[in-house]
């Protein structure tokens, strides 16, 4: 019995012990909440969208279709939290650069254009591009001018939107032509949101970049110590650029598909506090804020989770400018029960338990 | 000069570069703009205007000192003047318990926010997140709708102008028109000027570098580094209450868009006055020119004309760019110097 109990306790601290715990933790809570407040939240129901194509339908869907752009932003964030040890508060306002720069690619002079002045790919490719020159410009100051990241990405993020703005001069184009919202939505004849593919396929890229190359490994040595990784032949300063510019590619692709879902772009409101979700999302998959080691899942995860929370409170009625607050309890109660020292007090506790058990 | 400028610490290079560019700043816009910044009352203006950020940034200087960082302050400011705008009007009370709900509310921030930052060893960043997030959230919960506020005795209050003498201008009809200050300014200056001393001259100020020096040598000195931490946080969580409240007094209404993005300007002024995200620099006097800076900005690019919206986005970012290319190369020299030696 006493062996049981011990191989038990093992296995659970273990299990409490993965990282991967925290994320998962959550989500489950989430989904019990859920499970005994209204079952009808797993419903997922085949329908037809106004065009007449297939479509799924249900919370579940949603919160995988619009936790996309969360997900494809966490692992540029991760990347960037493990090399340089700080985060990029400038995605918001990236993305609004980003998705103004591919609706001017689209649509040219003319703000309203009844057909595409470019093709989709040349667009998407100019906002890569733009994206990876914002990222380069955080990374340059990070890693070059040594600034702390916060301090760095601050410089966009203060004048992020108005470039935004300015590119288009200050206009809202609006793109007439409906293959461009395929993106945002559904591709004739898949019931899946498109969104989940696109994130899809970033994860599956990351998945294999991290597999086949040494990126994660010299990112983990960077983030615990640069100089001593200088030491043995690694380039921080590179690293770091590197990781930024990562980064700025996946606010590309989720200036895509933010840009898309709306086919115009409204610069004030566009992907509004997105950063700090994104942010939350790094933290909630127990990734040390302070850089080194970093589990790339946990965060996606930690990103699916938030969309499930914020689905979860719009189901209950929550207005969106309220949502914040109940968000923020939600969040302060997962990072105290997994902060160091209440996690060793829980698990004295949890043994003065079990150890009471085995007397009895 | 060179033996001079290499002996002086971070904190006094760093403070005098940002008074030096302020001063250049403001006689460039009196040179090239001419007649509305010579008037005194234009630079009256801009304290008036920027009082609430002023006691901010002096809260986020003190805990970027320890290393830390607080971003709540803007939607701390938010609940504070939508509180105190709702107590105000629906329930028609009186302004000096108005006073201490804003206090409460900074007190109780400081508080808790402190807490899981110094004792259970939590990101200040997510905690202060979580704490933006539940003032923004709590200021709609409280109130959807801006209004303004119509107390008699709070109006009254706000419209006190304390008279500063011999800083008058001549008007268009050639009346003489005395210079004023807002009462949120004297409290602003009488922050700045105590939190001065604190940092200067107390054991609690110099124990605040200490610990955002090396925590660990902070420790071996003898300093209760968590009791510091905490005492930090609590200081910015009274101040931001303050703030809220000149804030309030300020525009005297209630609105959740409030102070938004304040906690960004404050976090940039601080810089912009040398103080350093990584902790142990800073300075209080360098944080009220670093605001002074900013608003000095903003009002040169108004006046300029170049009224749209953007450019004074842009304009910010790239002074901010600027202030923080200059500190890093200087200090990257500094270093470089005295290992030389």
């Amino acid at each position: 019995m006493a062996n049981n109990n011990k191989s038990g306790s093992g296995f659970f601290g273990k299990l409490i012990h993965n990282q991967i715990f925290i994320p998962l933790a959550a989500l489950l809570l989430l989904v019990l909440f859920n499970l005994v407040f209204d079952p009808s939240f797993f419903k997922i129901t085949l329908g037809q969208n106004a065009a007449g194509n297939p479509v799924l339908s249900g919370y579940l869907v949603t919160i995988l279709d619009y936790g996309s752009e969360l997900a494809i932003l966490a692992i540029g964030m991760t990347l960037v939290t493990a090399a340089s040890g700080g985060q990029d508060i400038s995605v918001g306002a990236t993305i609004a650069i980003c998705g103004s720069a591919l609706l001017r690619v689209l649509c040219g002079r003319n703000s309203r254009p009844d057909e595409l002045q470019a093709p989709i790919i040349v667009a998407f490719l100019v906002a890569c591009i733009v994206g990876m020159l914002c990222g380069a410009f955080n990374g340059m100051l990070v890693s070059i001018f040594k600034i702390q990241p916060m301090v760095a990405t601050l410089i966009l993020f203060t004048a992020g939107r108005s470039i935004a703005a300015w590119i288009n001069n200050n206009e809202l184009p609006i793109v007439g032509d409906p293959t461009f919202a395929y993106f945002g939505s559904f591709f004739p004849g898949i019931p899946i949101p498109a969104p989940v593919f696109i994130a899809a396929f970033c994860l599956i890229i990351i998945f294999v970049v991290l597999k086949f190359t040494t990126l994660g490994l010299y990112t983990q040595a960077v983030g615990i110590n640069p100089s001593s990784s200088r030491l043995n032949g690694l380039n921080p300063q590179f690293i770091k650029f590197v990781s930024f510019v990562i980064l700025g590619l996946c606010v590309a692709v989720a200036a895509l598909i933010k840009v898309s879902r709306l086919s115009t772009i409204n610069y004030s409101v566009i992907a509004k506090d997105i950063e700090m979700d994104a942010i939350l999302a790094v933290a909630l998959g127990g990734n040390p804020l302070g850089g080194g080691k970093f589990n790339m899942w946990a965060s996606i995860i930690g990103a699916y989770v938030i969309q499930f929370l914020t689905t979860t409170l719009y189901k209950f009625k929550v207005s969106s400018d309220a949502l914040s607050a109940y968000k923020a309890v939600v969040v302060i109660l997962l990072v105290v029960f997994s902060a160091p020292t209440v996690r060793e007090w829980i698990g004295a506790k949890f043994k003065k338990i079990t150890a009471k058990k085995g007397v009895a | 000069m060179r033996n001079k400028i290499k002996n002086m610490s971070d904190t006094s290079l760093l403070l005098s570069i940002t008074i030096v560019v302020f001063f250049l700043m403001y006689i460039g816009a009196m040179v090239f703009q001419g007649k509305g910044f010579l008037k005194p009352q234009t630079f009256f203006n801009i304290l008036n205007a920027n009082a609430a950020l002023i006691l901010m940034s002096c809260g986020l200087t003190i805990v970027m000192i320890i290393g830390s960082i607080d971003i709540s302050v803007g939607g701390v400011a938010a609940l504070v003047s939508m509180c105190c705008a709702v107590y105000l009007d629906y329930k028609g009370g009186n302004v000096f318990v108005s006073m201490l709900i804003a206090l409460a509310i900074g007190v109780a921030y400081g508080v808790i926010q402190g807490y899981l930052i110094a004792y259970l060893d939590i990101q200040p960043f997510i905690v202060s997140l979580a704490g933006m997030f539940f003032a923004r959230g709590m200021t709609t919960i409280v109130h959807t709708n801006p209004f303004n506020v119509e107390n008699q005795s709070f109006v009254a209050l706000k419209e006190t102008r304390i008279i500063v003498p011999g800083m008058g201008s001549v008007n268009k009809l050639g009346k003489y028109v005395n210079a004023y200050v807002e009462i949120g300014v004297i409290v602003a200056l009488l922050a700045v000027l105590v939190l001065f001393f604190v940092l200067r001259y107390t054991k609690f100020g110099r124990a605040l570098y200490a610990v955002g020096g090396n925590k660990t040598s902070a420790l071996m000195l003898g300093i209760n580094v968590k009791k510091t931490k905490f005492m930090a946080h609590l200081l910015c969580g009274i101040l931001a209450g303050i703030g809220g409240y000149v804030y309030f007094l300020h525009v005297g209404s209630g609105a959740a868009s409030h102070a938004s993005g304040a906690e960004m300007n404050a976090i940039a002024s601080s810089i912009i006055g040398g103080t350093m995200l990584t902790g142990g620099v800073g300075n209080i006097i360098g944080t009220l020119f670093g605001v002074l800076s900013l608003a000095t900005i903003q009002s040169i690019v108004s006046s300029a004309g170049m009224d749209q919206a953007w450019w004074t986005g842009i304009t910010i970012a790239a002074m901010l760019c600027l202030f923080l290319v200059i500190q890093s190369v200087v200090i990257a020299r500094k270093t470089k110097s005295l290992k030389k030696q």
